[in-house]
């Protein structure tokens, strides 16, 4: 069992992009070389801004709810789980249902794999590979009530899709509103400092 | 003649890269439980703590290391794939020589009896220093100590250099005309507690990855960064306050920052004139250097020095690093000292949250460096032409004073006089100059004009593959030893598993090879790494880099010891300059004037667009390791031009289009990235790789005066669309086996 007060926080503000969480995750003692979470540029052309896509662990999952063949399970510490083998059908109807676009049915593996919290390791005390190994701490496991007093962003949990409203685990860090980055630097030299 | 024995494709079929993509067995094979060895990433100057799992002898994975102080488990992706460089297919296992056919394996006493012979022959014909040697600080302390000591009383030669020549030389030429001394002034523990981090130069999101969280403690506690560089990275992405300068102007940046602190009032006197000497002739120096003035020379608008220099100079402690981006520049030494100056004009050093580090790069980048490793050097950071440094180490060594050479030449000159044929035979161990000098073209010259090369590699480098004749030698994981971190920390490097074949540690073959010269009487004692260390301790006692009071057992004990560490009882001294104490004989710091002047090649009508060059996250230096590892390569498998759109726009270059590259040296053709996060009179492309796509084939050998540091990071280029079939075959080559890579999981490729 994942400990409660532990929560699990992604800041986008602090990824580097480097592709660590994603490298480690593939080397979690369960995951044998698939990583079960990915990350983006979000628009290279335009800033370096990269994005890790952790599973956000909903409380109601709408991943569980779309599978027809129940294969995903969420345990009491509020884990949603990889799809269980024998039932998965590879139908992809997690991967189209979820909002944060975390399911993904390899091709070649007939199933759905998705971020697990490294259950081996969070379930036993340890911090799951991704937030173990983040260089700039982007991806955090730490005791809730340390968080605030660790960072200046403010964890978000709850979010409105369309009529939707969902509760996670995962908490998406969010910074003070401060002014818009500009990230071209042609305007930078023009004056826009 | 060194030239290459065979074409470049059937050197790849049999030497590699291939790309190693899955541990030994595959991932699904569940090795009998074994080992894990908690020892350090091998893959840059932070070195942080890592655990290797063994099985079978083999390195079969990794464990995050939390306990371990730096980096509390926490790793790039260098360092999260790192075990791949084991059971790698392109393995040396064998000495092997090059003949007709190409290279085959050789017997080990052949290979030392021609290694020696060659030796004798070149330095008997033409003098001890026709045969030079070239090493690298990827190597351990133990290693990089012997190296000094087997140039000069093994092969007798002065012409003894390292490829940190390509890395913290500028930093360590400022540090020691400002301090005394050559170290990270702090441990990145000071990070955290700063108001105001200025980081110059320094991609630290990926060439050191793990510093980025120590930046980010601050600024949760509210400090502000400010991020001078051409590009804005991944770290400058968020600064409070980015300052995309022109490559070559720093120190007319810095020097400008200084006129308004002085202008504003914002100096610490006090400091000043307790602490430090030659300020009045550095204030001189910057006092022509007004906003408008900086402005013109930097290409910053005018507000973003005032509202730099304003954060700077108010804060109450602050933290200064820089990295290569300064420092390989021709004045890389001038603009480290002009940093240093805005370091010691507001007083913010020897205290709590108040330093300044250079962010070393290489693997032993720090410890490589002070133990006799240079041209200039001997163990302790002394200096090899000081008659009282000379009498030290000849005690130490039993030698005579005319047994030890004086001082040699650089690497970038070793190869000049390879070239220009006075030096006939070289060693090269732990560096890949063809990849990582500038120029090439001129490299590859050199290299084919060598009467014999000898290499020691434990994979064949693209400069090996210009070798006579290899040694096999051994990983990082496959020795014993110490290195010493960024910050000054010496660690313990873990053997965690034997080498393969008849590979061997450099420093085995080192002593081998010794005891063959007639020189075994120097070297005999070495029969561990610990036992280099042990002479290493005595070697460096009284030094500026003192290890005297280090030991393995303590090193273990307190996880790394910071030096100077002069006794067994003293607990080592994490932050430098306490009590504004410098470590010159009158204990004064020393302000540097920096006038500013433009780099060695400036932009004109015929090669409009400057060029800099630097590293991406998934590689570590000239790639000889990196690029065998396949999730590594699969993330950048090949370099690209990095370019503005309106750079882009006046000269029809789209997205993923061929450009053609032209400098006074070279030409590459690459693919462009175009992205709004660079100047745009400035182009980027990262150094990684070698031949037709390696961007040394267009810098140039332009070095500092003081540090023989090249000038990478500012050369004039001048850009053509071009046709995609122009891409080198290599490119093409990478792209298909990074594209292979992520659909074959298990394979080697």
């Amino acid at each position: 069992m994942v400990d409660p007060a532990y929560g699990f926080y992604i800041d986008p503000q602090r990824c580097i992009g480097c592709r660590s969480c994603v490298a480690a995750c593939a080397e979690c003692g369960t995951h044998r070389g698939h990583a079960m979470i990915h990350l983006d540029e979000l628009d290279r052309r335009a800033s370096t801004q990269t994005g890790p896509t952790v599973c956000m662990h909903c409380e109601d999952p709408i991943c569980a709810m779309a599978c027809p063949a129940d294969a995903i399970k969420r345990t009491e510490d509020g884990v949603v789980h990889a799809s269980q083998k024998p039932r998965c059908v590879a139908c992809q109807n997690c991967e189209l249902s979820c909002p944060f676009g975390v399911p993904i049915v390899l091709p070649g593996l007939e199933q759905m794999l998705k971020c697990d919290l490294c259950y081996d390791r969070s379930s036993t005390g340890l911090r799951p590979m991704c937030a173990t190994v983040c260089p700039s701490q982007a991806l955090l496991f730490a005791p809730r009530h340390e968080v605030a007093a660790m960072r200046s962003s403010q964890p978000l949990r709850d979010f409105q899709v369309g009529t939707l409203a969902i509760r996670t685990r995962t908490a998406l860090m969010v910074p003070d509103p401060g002014q818009p980055l500009n990230l071209d630097v042609a305007a930078l030299l023009d004056g826009d400092f | 003649m060194a030239r290459l024995p065979q074409n470049p494709e059937a050197l790849r079929a049999q030497f590699g890269p291939h790309l190693n993509l899955a541990p030994p067995g595959g991932w699904d094979a569940d090795p009998a439980p074994g080992k894990t060895v908690a020892t350090h990433c091998c893959f840059c100057g932070q070195q942080c703590g890592i655990k290797l799992k063994v099985a079978d002898n083999k390195v079969v994975g990794f464990e995050p290391w939390e306990e371990f102080p730096f980096n509390k488990g926490k790793l790039c992706p260098k360092g999260v794939k790192r075990y791949l460089q084991g059971s790698h297919p392109d393995r040396l296992l064998h000495a092997m020589k090059r003949t007709e056919a190409g290279f085959v394996p050789m017997g080990w006493n052949e290979a030392m009896e021609r290694t020696v012979a060659e030796i004798q022959r070149i330095q008997a014909s033409s003098g001890p220093d026709a045969f030079a040697m070239l090493s690298g600080v990827s190597l351990s302390n133990e290693k990089s100590y012997l190296a000094g000591k087997f140039a000069r009383l093994g092969l007798g030669t002065r012409n003894l250099d390292y490829n940190g020549r390509l890395c913290m030389v500028s930093a360590g030429a400022g540090n020691k005309k400002a301090f005394g001394v050559d170290r990270a002034a702090n441990a990145w523990d000071d990070l955290p507690l700063a108001d105001v981090i200025w980081v110059s130069g320094a991609n630290v999101a990926e060439c050191a990855p793990i510093t980025t969280d120590y930046i980010w403690r601050a600024r949760d506690r509210g400090a502000r960064l400010i991020v001078v560089d051409p590009r804005i990275t991944p770290l400058g992405r968020t600064a409070d306050l980015v300052l995309p300068l022109k490559p070559g102007t720093d120190c007319a940046l810095t020097n400008g920052i200084l006129h308004l602190l002085e202008k504003w009032n914002l100096l610490d006197h006090d400091f000043i004139r307790d602490h430090t000497q030659g300020f009045e002739a550095t204030l001189e120096a910057a006092r022509p250097c007004t906003p408008a003035w900086t402005s013109a020379v930097t290409g910053l608008p005018v507000a973003a020095i005032e509202k730099a220099a304003r954060m700077w100079g108010e804060a109450k402690t602050s933290f200064l690093l820089h990295a290569r981006g300064i420092e390989h520049q021709s004045k890389g030494v001038e603009n480290v000292s002009s940093c240093i100056n805005l370091v010691l004009a507001t007083g913010r050093i020897g205290r709590p949250g108040c330093g300044y580090a250079t962010i070393t790069g290489q693997g032993n980048g720090q410890g490589g460096r002070e133990h006799g490793h240079k041209c200039d050097q001997l163990p302790g950071n002394r200096d090899i032409e000081n008659p009282e440094h000379r009498r030290h180490i000849c005690s130490v060594w039993d030698c005579t004073d005319a047994e030890l050479p004086h001082k040699g030449l650089s690497a970038q000159e070793i190869m000049e006089e390879i070239h220009a044929g006075s030096i006939k035979g070289l060693l090269c161990l732990c560096f890949n100059p063809l990849v990582s000098l500038p120029d090439s073209t001129f490299t590859r010259e050199a290299l084919e004009k060598l009467e014999f090369f000898v290499s020691f590699d434990f994979f064949l480098s693209e400069t090996a593959q210009h070798a006579d004749l290899v040694f096999p030698s051994a990983l990082h994981e496959e020795d014993e030893g110490t290195a010493t971190s960024a910050e000054g920390r010496v660690i313990r490097l873990r053997k965690a598993v034997d080498s393969p074949g008849e590979a061997r540690p450099d420093w085995q073959i080192m002593v081998e090879l010794a005891r063959r010269l007639g020189r075994g009487r120097f070297f005999d004692h070495f029969t561990s790494s610990e036992a280099i260390f042990q002479e290493l301790r005595r070697a460096s006692a009284g030094g500026t880099a003192d290890y005297a009071g280090i030991t393995y057992a303590k090193i273990e004990r307190q996880m790394g010891v910071f030096w100077p560490c002069p006794t067994e009882d003293h607990p080592g001294t994490p932050r430098l300059f306490e009590g504004g104490k410098f470590f010159h004989p009158d204990g004064r710091a020393r302000f540097i004037p920096t006038p500013w002047r433009p780099p060695m090649e400036v932009v004109d009508d015929a090669y409009p667009v400057w060029l800099t060059t630097g590293r991406v996250v998934f590689h570590y230096l000239s790639g000889t390791q990196t690029r065998r590892i396949g999730w590594l390569v699969e993330q950048c498998p090949h370099p690209y031009l990095e370019l503005h759109p309106r750079l882009a726009q006046r000269y029809g270059i789209v997205e993923g289009g061929a450009v053609e590259i032209t400098t006074r040296r070279g030409v590459l053709v690459l693919p462009a990235k175009v992205v709004t996060t660079i100047r745009p009179d400035t182009v980027f492309i990262p150094y990684h790789w070698p031949g037709a796509l390696g961007a040394n084939r267009l810098t140039a050998r332009h070095l500092d005066p003081v540090s023989r540091i090249p000038e990478f990071k500012v050369s004039a280029c001048r850009l053509t669309a071009t046709d995609p079939a122009r891409f080198p075959p290599e490119l093409l080559e990478l792209q298909r086996m990074a594209a292979a890579a992520a659909l074959l999981p298990e394979k080697v490729l």
